[in-house]
This record gives structure tokens, sequence and C-alpha cells, in this order.
């Protein structure tokens, strides 16, 4: 998966699980003002994720951090190739 | 101390026929049925009854996502009830806002649907990795009433009776006490349920829901008809927002009827079937609360669901109180039961008809059962001035209920 693909699976994942306007999908999003998510969205957010890309990140450290839609794209990207190459 | 004196300014309903009160009024005394064939009834091997009331045209999205997302379809129905309620009262949007506000909302059980979805992961996936944030506040007992709270900024009491098919009359009685004690100013009152077919089963295992009209499901139920066979499940909610006469008065509001009297009581010696000496008190109860003596009830919109033993039951009960001479009619041959909903969906109406001074007959009831013949059984649509009536509502677990409502005048 491309980055970019990795970029519109997190907008439409997230986008179908919040009912977020496409407009409102800019990496420089923040998700608590922005797209008005809350601690409880996030919670689910992370289960989006884990079903979209099919690994665990539940008990990841560097979660705690995300502030922003980038930050999720950011996050995801990096952990893919985590795998990527964990699985070489 | 004084106790103050309450009237409705405020009624909102979601009902098998859709979502609004007018809605709701337009199509009983037009004599529609809102009983349909329900296919998931139908696909399920050993259930016998196939019909049920359910709401039509109903758009969740009018709710935003962040309230939605904690919400079964009854707490949706019961956000639009009641801001059909308070829109109706000409209260303004911020009326909430204050601790003056409460809300008494109940239903039957919770979201069935929802338990499904759960065990489904828990039993058949063993999978509860996908397990939503608020699933949880979906099944919780008092899932209506706090949703609604937290939609409207609710900041007073929340309150969520569950009595099965009192509920809704019971949350009536208890808004109007808190207000006729001076405890709340304003209360959204009522019950909500969503069908599920459980409900039905539940019903039909116990020889209780209507069976021999499956291929004709708006000619049942039959309420007091020599052929009735049983009752027929139903969905919506209904609100009454009540207020003490005094804020009523004060802020110019359309007053619809007064609350005079109230009563719930229990009949312990059986958990299904209602008797007429357990009924009899739960009225006269009511009368003597309202200060009234049966001669002085001009209409009793009876439980009445269509089941053979209920029926009986209550029409002994009422003829004991009242005798025959007072008109009776049930709105469940339209409605089917509307479970948590019934109580507070058929105040709305019975406010109606007393507004009209006209009486909605009893749908389907074409053969008067001889033993319902004694009590006054209304199968045309009639003329009545109603100064007083008498609502009642009997529910599994032997929880019954009366509440008398007045014509309002100053």
């Amino acid at each position: 998966m491309t980055n970019d693909e990795i970029i519109r699976t997190i907008n439409e994942a997230l986008a179908r699980e919040f009912e977020l306007e496409n407009d409102k999908m800019v990496p420089e999003a923040t998700l608590f003002d922005a797209l008005e998510l809350d601690s409880l969205d996030m919670v689910d957010m992370v289960i989006v994720l884990e079903n979209a890309f099919k690994f665990k990140i539940t008990e990841e450290e560097e979660i705690r951090g995300i502030r922003t839609l980038g930050d999720i794209h950011s996050f995801v990207i990096k952990k893919s190739d985590q795998i990527r190459k964990e699985s070489k | 101390m004084v106790m103050r004196r309450v009237v409705v300014t405020g009624m909102g309903a979601v009902s098998p026929y859709g979502q609004g009160v007018d809605l709701l009024n337009d199509s009983l005394m037009a004599g529609k049925s809102g009983i349909t064939e329900c296919p998931e009834l139908t696909a399920m091997d050993g259930v016998r009854s196939h019909v049920a009331g359910m709401v039509k045209n109903i758009d969740p999205k009018t709710v935003p996502r962040k309230y939605r997302r904690s919400m079964s379809s009854m707490s949706i129905f019961s956000v639009i009830a009641c801001q059909e309620a308070i829109e109706s009262s000409g209260l303004s949007p911020d009326c909430c806002s204050s601790e003056d506000m409460g809300i008494v909302l109940g239903s039957t059980i919770t979201s069935t649907d929802t338990f499904i979805n759960f065990f489904d992961d828990y039993f058949v996936k063993k999978n509860m990795e996908n397990m939503r944030s608020t699933l949880f506040f979906k099944l919780m007992n008092h899932s209506c009433a706090f949703n609604v709270s937290q939609v409207l900024g609710i900041k007073g009491r929340v309150i969520a009776p569950s009595a099965a098919c009192s509920t809704g009359c019971q949350s009536v009685g208890i808004g109007y006490e808190m207000i006729a004690f001076g405890k709340q100013d304003y209360m959204l009152c009522g019950g909500a349920d969503e069908f599920h077919p459980l409900t039905t089963m539940s019903f039909d295992l116990i020889n209780a829901a209507s069976t021999g009209y499956n291929s004709s499901p708006s000619k049942t139920p039959k309420p007091f008809d020599r052929d009735r066979d049983g009752m027929v499940c139903s969905e919506g909610c209904g609100i009454l927002l009540l207020e003490s006469l005094e804020s009523a008065k004060a802020r110019g509001a359309d007053i619809l009827a007064e609350v005079v009297g109230f009563s719930s009581t229990s009949n312990p010696e059986n958990i299904a079937n209602p008797n007429a000496e357990s009924l009899i008190p739960c009225m006269k109860r009511a009368l003597s609360d309202a200060g009234l003596e049966p001669g002085d009830i001009d209409y009793v919109n009876a439980h009445a669901t269509g089941t053979v033993q209920g029926d009986i039951e209550e029409c002994n009960a009422v003829f004991e109180v009242f005798g025959g001479d007072t008109p009776v009619s049930s709105l469940k041959g339209h409605l089917g039961h509307t479970m948590a909903a019934s109580g507070s969906l058929e105040l709305i109406a019975s406010i109606n008809m007393m507004r009209k001074k006209t009486v909605i007959p009893t749908l389907n009831l074409e053969n008067i059962d001889d033993l319902c013949k004694k009590l006054f059984l209304l199968q045309n649509t009639e003329e009545i001035e109603i100064e007083y009536l008498l609502k009642n509502n009997f529910a599994l677990g032997g929880v019954n209920s009366s509440l008398i409502l007045r014509s309002y005048k100053e």
C-alpha cells in the first residue's frame, strides 16, 4: 500500500465512522477542535484503524500524542513501514 | 403543604404512523391501523404471530452523531418526541438550562438489537475487538432519559421508571406529583420502546399475542371483540410536558389539559394475568386523589390490549367502579401495544379527544364479547363533552396505573 493509499484509507474509514465531511479531512485538522471528536471517539478511532489496517495499536504509547489528522497519517505510515520491515 | 395544580402544555409523539402528534391524532381519528406484517417474525420458525406496529419514516440523522452514537432507536424516538413537546409548549429552547426542568422517561427493556450485536461478538465470534466505546450507553436502563437530557441540556431530575406497559402512565403520574409538590417546575414525561421480535415471541409463548390475522394485519388486535386473539406489539414514544398552572398562565401558554389524579398499585398475585380485584382499587385511588366520584368521569380510555383474559378483567373492574353508562374505548386496535409508550401516547390522543369533543371508538371492535357487553363500549365516533377522563394501564409484573385528566378551565 502506498502512502497515498494509506491516507485515503484512513480518511475514508474515519469519515464513515464519525460522519465527517470530506472538506474537513485535511492533515492540519485537529481531532478535538476541527473534527469535533472527543475521548470516546479516540477509543473508537483506534478500533477503526486496527480494522482498516489489520494491526494492533491499542497499547502503543505514541497514540496518546496524536493531535491532528496528519499525526494519524504519519503514525499509520510509520507503523506500516515498521511491519513491512519486520516481515522481510 | 400547598399542592400546585399541574397542566399539560406540550406533547410529542413517535408512533407506528410516524413522527408527530398531528399525524398520530389525524390517523386515529381517521380510523387507520398502524399494524403491518413483520418479515422478521414471519421468517422465524416457531413464532405464530407475524404482525407488529413499527415506526415509519424517521430519520435518525436529525440527531447529531455526537449524541446518536450512544442511542438505540428508542432513544432516537425519545429525542424527537421531546423536541416536539418543547416546541409545541412555546417554551424557549433554553428552558432546559436550569435545574427547574426534569425528565421522567422509561422503557420496558433495554435495546435487544444492541445486546444481540454484543453477544454475536461475545459468543459467536469470540472477539471483542470491535466493541465500541458507546455500546454500554445504549444498554443502560436509563438510556432514553439520559440521552434526551444530553441532547436538550436538561439539568434537573433525570428519572427512568421501568414498569413495562404501565411505564408511560406512571411517568406522567410521577412528573405530576413532582410538580405538584414543587420539586420541579417543568417535567418531560413519558415512555418509549423499540420493537424487537423477542417481545412478540414472549407474548406468543404465553398465548397472549394475536396469531389469527397474519394475512390481514389491520384487522388485529381486536380489543373487547368476540374474536380477539391477543395483543400486537408495537413501538414508539409519547411525551407530555407538564408544568405548574401558575407557570403556564404566567407565560400565556396554551393549556392542553390538567392532571388531577394518579394512582399506581400492585397485584402481587400473578405476574402475567391482571385481575379485576387489583384494578378496582387502582382506579378508585386515582378518583380519590382527584377528589372525584365515579360519576364525574366522562370517558375511560382503557388499557385493553385485545387479550382474552385481560380485556374481561378490565371490563369487570371498570363496570364495578363506573357502572355501564360511561363511554369506554381502547386505542390498541389502531396502534397495537406500544408497551412503555402506550400510556403516554394514548394520553396524548385522549387529550385530543377531550379538546375536539370527539371520542374515538375501538378499532376492529365488530362483535362485542358477551362478557364485555355490560360496558358502554364505543363502536362509532361519538361527540362527547369530556370534563374528566380516566386512563388505565396495566403491566406484566402486576403494575397497575390510572391517571385522571381534566379539561382545563380557569
